[in-house]
């Protein structure tokens, strides 16, 4: 068992617990990449980010992203990149602090109304893992309710996170959000990230 | 004592004022959609969203359901999204292509996209009625006119009035002014359309589009944020794309807004001049420039990119930003609730450059995560329940009123921020509610 525990830890990213009941591996393979470690890790990224939202954060949200970090959203799902093509939101860090700046300023009129928003994230999955890098594809699944101007909206859809692995943990490269009434009529507009 | 106009709608507009009624009663609306929109030239779409025979886009005509169809001689259809059967509309989705024919999904009777009837399944089941196969009462209705402008297609539901041409008038500079700027003299719509719904009448929207009292006002968070972040661009070293002297622009000066000039037209068409300073020296517009320049000569890209203009307005549906090449479509979906459908057009034979840098805007000011119309869109709501109250009866439209200088029905206003634009526009409306086409 401790032999058993020792191998999978060989070029793990953390400590792993072996799975019960799952295939033998001959001894040199690398460990499996979705280890149940890293996925705590990702998922609690994953919630980290949600408080930013839903706490109104703002700087620590944009915080998450690497320096060269990109958030999207696309205008329909079959984009492929924000590149050259409508986006609803295809924000590098200076514009994501032009909307912080606005959404804190003073006289951001419709901010004066109370709001907020209750994200819930679940499905989380490794899609890919760079055993060189560490980097990570990361598909989830969100449910955001907004209060705002005494009514409610619901927004769902998924999230894409390409994470780059960094001393400090891992930060968000490209963050791809698919609202699932990407290219319905909007009541109103999206003030903040989803 | 509160003035109580009822449907009087002469009685609802006076030259410098407007009784609130005209924006929140239901039954002025209703006569709006008679009296107005199954009247007027109505925006439809542009002829590259239908580029194959049998590709259709739905779209509403005041409150008619309609759909733009290519059809095989290539001409572009405006037909009623409306089965002559049982009435079911025949297309319940956004677009698509026809295939072999439009088909109802109700009953399986058969159309051309010229909206002639094909066929009519066991049609024997037809025989001693009053219903012949052939006659023209089972075909799809038509709108009774469709025109079109540079690519871009109106249809009108009136049988009379005058031709889109006529209608547009000098107005018809907002796809002049787009159209010239591409180095092919057209443009091809980019195939995304973001919908944005406002909660407030039609009007409201309108009339913001060409006040420029309102941007240092209304969007002074958003200027100074981008502002801010331009200059902290530049102040590493690097330069903010134009997209941020987009944003920045509205944090001008309220007392700089006097400088510019809005222009009213026959029907309510009314233009903003420009402020953003869209001609910069760089090396994309000098490489763009370039290409102009060959296409063009020398003299005639002068004349084009030294037209400066900020908005047009079609009224009453139509907003164009010519050399942003995007225009925004109003759709009244009820007395206050409004639909805008904003589409991007591309400049055919321009560097990509070009059409990235407006890509910017299209994305930062009239996408659904807008950080312009988020504070508009306040704003309109805000108005409409306003109004809506009893706390006053009257909509001022008096600054610098009396001082507009009228010369061949072309209005110039004396400063930038002349509720000109306003007046003009219900100048229009009186017009066309009192029964002009």
């Amino acid at each position: 068992m401790a032999r058993k525990a020792k191998a999978a830890r060989k070029g793990a990213v953390g400590k792993s617990v072996a799975r019960k009941g799952a295939a033998p591996r001959a001894k040199a393979a690398p460990k499996p990449a979705n280890g149940h470690d890293t996925l705590r890790a990702v998922e609690q990224l994953l919630y980290r980010q949600a408080e930013c939202l839903d706490g109104k954060r703002w700087q620590d949200f944009i915080e998450l992203f690497t320096d060269d970090g990109t958030y999207w959203m696309p205008a329909a799902p079959e984009q492929t990149t924000g590149d050259g093509v409508p986006s609803i939101f295809w924000e590098d860090r200076d514009l994501m602090t032009v909307r912080l700046k606005r959404l804190t300023h003073p006289r951001a009129w419709s901010q004066r109304t109370a709001w907020g928003t209750n994200h819930v994230i679940g499905n989380v999955t490794i899609e890919k893992e760079d055993a060189r890098s560490g980097d990570l594809v990361v598909r989830s699944r969100f449910h955001m309710m907004e209060f705002r101007n005494d009514s409610t909206r619901h927004f769902a859809g998924s999230y894409v996170h390409h994470l780059k692995k960094t001393r400090g943990g891992h930060r968000i490269k490209l963050q791809r959000v698919d609202m699932v009434n990407a290219q319905g009529p909007y009541e109103y507009v999206l003030q903040a990230w989803v | 004592m509160a003035v109580d106009v009822g449907l009087d709608v002469a009685r609802a507009v006076e030259p410098d004022r407007v009784h609130r009624s005209v924006y929140s009663d239901p039954g002025i609306f209703e006569l709006e959609m008679e009296r107005i929109f199954n009247k007027v030239w109505t925006y439809v779409g542009h002829e590259s969203q239908v580029p194959k025979v049998g590709d259709y886009w739905t779209v509403q005509i005041g409150r008619q359901p309609m759909v733009m169809v290519r059809h095989a001689d290539r001409s572009v259809r405006v037909l009623y999204n409306r089965c002559p059967h049982r009435g079911a509309m025949l297309y319940g989705d956004r677009c698509g292509n026809v295939g072999k024919g439009i088909i109802c999904s109700y009953h399986s009777w058969q159309f051309d996209t010229d909206g002639s009837c094909k066929a009519i399944p066991l049609d024997k089941g037809y025989q001693g009625t009053r219903l012949t196969p052939g006659d023209d009462n089972t075909n799809v209705k038509n709108a009774a006119r469709v025109e079109s402008y540079r690519g871009f297609v109106f249809a009108s539901l009136s049988a009379d009035g005058p031709s889109l041409a006529d209608w547009l008038g000098p107005a018809k500079v907002a796809f002049d002014d787009m159209c010239d700027r591409a180095p092919e003299g057209e443009v091809e719509v980019v195939p995304t359309c973001f919908r944005v719904i406002q909660q407030s009448n039609w009007k409201i929207f309108l009339e913001n589009q060409l006040d420029a009292l309102h941007p240092a006002v209304t969007h002074e968070s958003t200027g100074r944020a981008a502002g801010e972040v331009e200059e902290e661009i530049s102040r590493k070293g690097g330069h903010a794309p134009l997209s941020y002297h987009f944003l920045s622009a509205f944090a001008t000066p309220i007392t700089k807004w006097d400088a510019f000039q809005t222009l009213g037209y026959p029907n309510g068409h009314c233009i903003l001049t420009g402020y953003m300073g869209l001609r910069p020296r760089d090396p994309d517009t000098l490489a763009y420039e370039k290409v102009m320049q060959k296409a063009y000569g020398k003299q005639r890209m002068e004349e084009i990119l030294g037209v400066n203009i900020h908005h047009v307005l079609l009224y009453p549906g139509l907003s164009v930003q010519s050399p942003l090449q995007q225009l925004r479509a109003v759709r009244p979906l009820g007395v206050d609730k409004t639909l805008t459908e904003i589409w991007h057009f591309r400049l055919k034979g321009a560097p990509e450059a070009i059409y990235r840098r407006a890509l910017g805007y299209y994305n930062l000011v009239n996408s659904p995560s807008t950080m312009v119309n988020a504070d508009d869109l306040w704003n309109f709501w805000k108005c409409h329940k306003g109004l809506e109250s009893e706390g006053g009866d009257w909509v001022s439209f008096h600054r610098n009123a009396g001082q507009d200088h009228e010369t061949n029905e072309v209005t110039t206003s004396v400063i930038g921020t002349s509720e000109q634009p306003m007046r003009n526009q219900f100048k229009a409306w009186t017009q066309y509610m009192n029964g002009a086409r």
